[in-house]
């Protein structure tokens, strides 16, 4: 699969202040790709310079292998993080400023606007003022004129805040939808759980460095400890729990079975089926809980910072 | 440039449909003919009010004929009753004051023993009325005493009027000069007023787009210049928009007005004039001296003035608006703006005093020459001396320098715009600005 956009050890400094420190990335062509990492990382720093609101001070951006030009941003769909629209302009009107801004004629404009505004049932808003909106209105609106003119990619920052659960969901299946449909999306966030089931790729960014990225399941695979939670039904619990520290390592869990019995995290060790570890439980009782603990991201980040440090 | 024409359409609209730049556009002019007029009919009022004077002349160096009734002045005489009967009558009303002669044989005594009784402080220019009486009769007295024939003296006056040239061949007169200083003044203070109403209003505009938090959103489809750019422009067509309905309204308004109360427009302008003074200007304007008049506004630089009124009437605007949408980037709010609005506001006000204070006076003097060199007051002083002609590498130099000027700045304050719109929460220092200016990228 090749890249839609490769960025090339883009360095950029305030000041005395490094915000990104040669940072270098690759986003697949029809990916969604996760770019995580806590507040103040340099996330912004880099979509802005992706965007070409900003220029890196050196290294070097391509889009579909061609160095970025003004009118990229024709091909670009980015919804920041400080979002809004003007408050007293009229839905319609605003978001065909917005449409025609991103280089769409105005017929063309208003033909897409109807098809978005049919699909969230919104066609009512369109003489309404922004500020005779609710937020999450508000959102919906914002979301639309993001995707409006079908960039190849896709870049949103923090796209849920501001949704409430079901709003959430719709938007993030129109993400999906996108998706397959050929466009390539880039998620911010520094809520990582939020997005994470939806990526294939990520990228951790920390103090204005890429600590890791790749595939999201190899990036997994890489940092799994070959942990099991586990839980037998059974009444000898202390006998099981010694037989169990003679061949593995283990340690106290966390979740609640329903029968009595004994709940553990067991490491095998690298290398070794996990049959072994089940065979074994099931001599002595009914395994009615049996689950490989996945690192999530946050997980991975916080063991990759260690690292790092 | 498409995209440049979409902003420049979006922010002239938001302007425009704004209720408060309608109710500005249409009830201002207004208002403003309105208090016109008031003042006006106040004032005729106020004068139209005929002051008793009563005099007690101990001296008898008075006639009735030295204190003559006119308009606005009846003069009593009560010297048979004498001055302490007098200032009571005064004081029981229907008299605005008593003014009293003492008898002393010397003039020059006499002169500053005069005394005038009022209930309240006297108006000044009764004074300056009663002065200048007495003055000219003491005078009358002593040419008499000097043996000098008063009729001699009357048929010796004689007016004279200097015509003048420059030496390129152009004549003026007085009435011409207060017309240049006229048509200068008006261009200056017009500048003024306009960068203040719209400079301000693009700097709203922007800390509107950062509030509203739709910047990022925009500058991710258009630079940063684009929008300043556009935004500039968009509020300056609005502004023109309104300046031109204002003119439109302000000539039917004061036409219907006129027409409507009987009030003669000449008569108005000229109501604060002496009557020597509007004598003088009737003889003026009648006849050859209205035709001359005429001729010598057409041998006014008129192309020249026009060409320059739009050259630095656009430079001002553009130097000073972009100044104050890199104000409104820097901040968060308007009410944050005051620490920067103050370096700006200072040179278009000192533009306009140092206009007033010595173009008037000495329109090729070193300051007037000096001020209208520096870029940032500039065009308000220079709008103000053209019409007396100023060299052609005077103009130059001032041009040049604006423009060089213009441009520097314009990058700057697009710096600051640029960094600032994406800045939220602490108030910046002009260190800050600093900072910003030498970001690169």
């Amino acid at each position: 699969m090749s890249n839609l956009l490769e960025i090339n050890n883009v360095v950029k400094n305030y000041g005395e202040f490094t915000a990104l420190n040669n940072v270098s990335l690759r986003v697949p062509k029809g990916s969604v790709f996760g770019l995580l990492g806590p507040n103040g990382a340099g996330k912004t720093s880099l979509i802005r310079i992706i965007n070409q609101i900003t220029l890196p001070d050196s290294g070097t951006i391509l889009l579909d292998g061609k160095p970025l030009v003004p009118n990229d941003v024709e091909h670009i769909g980015y919804l920041p993080e400080e979002r809004g629209l003007y408050k007293s302009m009229k839905v319609g009107e605003q978001a065909l400023y917005l449409a025609q801004l991103k280089g769409l004629s105005k017929s063309e404009a208003k033909k897409r606007l109807k098809y978005w505004f049919d699909k969230f049932d919104i066609g009512a808003w369109w003489d309404k003022k922004i500020e005779e909106l609710s937020k999450g209105m508000a959102q919906k609106v914002q979301f639309i004129v993001t995707v409006l003119h079908k960039p190849k990619l896709l870049i949103f920052d923090e796209p849920f805040s501001g949704f409430d659960p079901i709003n959430a969901q719709l938007i993030a299946k129109e993400i999906l939808q996108l998706r397959d449909e050929g466009a390539t999306i880039i998620f911010s966030t520094h809520r990582m759980e939020s997005v994470e089931e939806m990526c294939d790729y990520i990228a951790l960014i920390n103090k204005s460095n890429k600590i890791v990225d790749g595939k999201l399941d190899d990036i997994k695979r890489q940092y799994r400890s070959n942990t099991y939670q586990i839980g037998v039904k059974t009444n000898s619990s202390s006998e099981v729990e010694n037989l169990l520290k003679q061949h593995f390592e283990v340690s106290n869990t966390d979740f609640r079975m329903l029968d009595e019995g004994l709940t553990l995290n067991v490491k095998i060790p690298k290398g070794n089926s996990p049959n072994e570890l089940f065979s074994m439980l099931s001599k002595h009782g009914d395994v009615q809980h049996f689950l490989e603990i996945v690192p999530s991201a946050s997980d991975i980040f916080i063991q990759a910072v260690n690292k790092n440090s | 440039m498409k995209k440049l024409k979409l902003i420049i359409r979006r922010e002239f609209l938001a302007k425009v449909k704004n209720k408060s730049f309608l109710v500005m556009t249409f009830l201002s002019p207004l208002l403003m003919v309105g208090i016109g007029f008031l003042v006006f009919f106040l004032s005729k009022k106020n004068d139209e009010k005929i002051k008793k004077i009563v005099y007690v002349d101990e001296s008898k160096l008075f006639t009735e004929n030295d204190f003559k009734d006119t308009k606005t002045y009846d003069y009593v005489d009560y010297t048979a009753l004498g001055i302490e009967e007098s200032k009571k009558k005064v004081e029981e009303g229907g008299y605005y004051g008593v003014i009293h002669i003492p008898q002393i044989d010397s003039l020059e005594v006499l002169a500053t023993s005069i005394t005038f009784y009022s209930k309240e402080s006297p108006n000044m220019s009764v004074i300056e009325r009663l002065e200048s009486t007495i003055e000219s009769k003491f005078k009358n007295l002593k040419l008499t005493g000097f043996g000098i024939d008063l009729t001699k003296i009357e048929a010796s006056k004689i007016a004279a009027e200097i015509k003048m040239y420059n030496f390129s061949g152009e004549k003026s007169s007085k009435l011409i000069n207060w017309l240049k200083i006229g048509v200068g003044a008006i261009a200056g203070y017009m500048l003024m007023m306009f960068v203040m109403i719209y400079g301000t209003s693009v700097m709203r505009s922007v800390i509107e787009e950062k509030t509203s938090r739709i910047i990022e959103v925009i500058v991710s489809s258009v630079k940063p210049f684009q929008l300043m750019l556009g935004k500039i422009i968009g509020n300056a067509s609005a502004g023109l928009l309104q300046f031109f309905i204002w003119g439109i309204i302000m000539l039917i308004v004061s036409f219907i007005a006129s027409s409507f109360f009987g009030v003669n427009m000449t008569e108005m302008q000229t109501a604060k004039m002496s009557p020597e003074q509007l004598e003088a200007m009737n003889n003026a304007v009648a006849g050859d001296k209205a035709q001359m008049l005429v001729q010598e506004i057409f041998r006014l630089p008129l192309v020249t003035m026009f060409v320059l009124f739009i050259f630095y009437f656009l430079g001002g605007y553009f130097l000073y608006s972009s100044l104050f949408a890199a104000v409104g980037a820097a901040v968060d709010n308007e009410t944050d703006t005051q620490q920067f609005m103050l370096p700006i506001m200072l040179p278009l006000i000192l533009g306009v005093y140092i206009g007033f204070a010595t173009v008037i006076n000495d329109p090729h003097g070193p300051i007037s020459t000096i001020f209208s060199m520096i870029p940032f007051t500039s065009p308000i002083v220079m709008l103000m001396r053209v019409p007396f002609g100023v060299p052609w590498y005077e103009i130059a130099i001032s041009m040049a320098l604006l423009l060089v000027t213009f441009v520097f700045m314009v990058w700057v304050a697009a710096k600051i715009y640029r960094v600032g719109i994406l800045m939220y929460g602490k108030k910046p220092t002009y260190k800050d600005l600093w900072k910003w200016i030498k970001y690169k990228g």
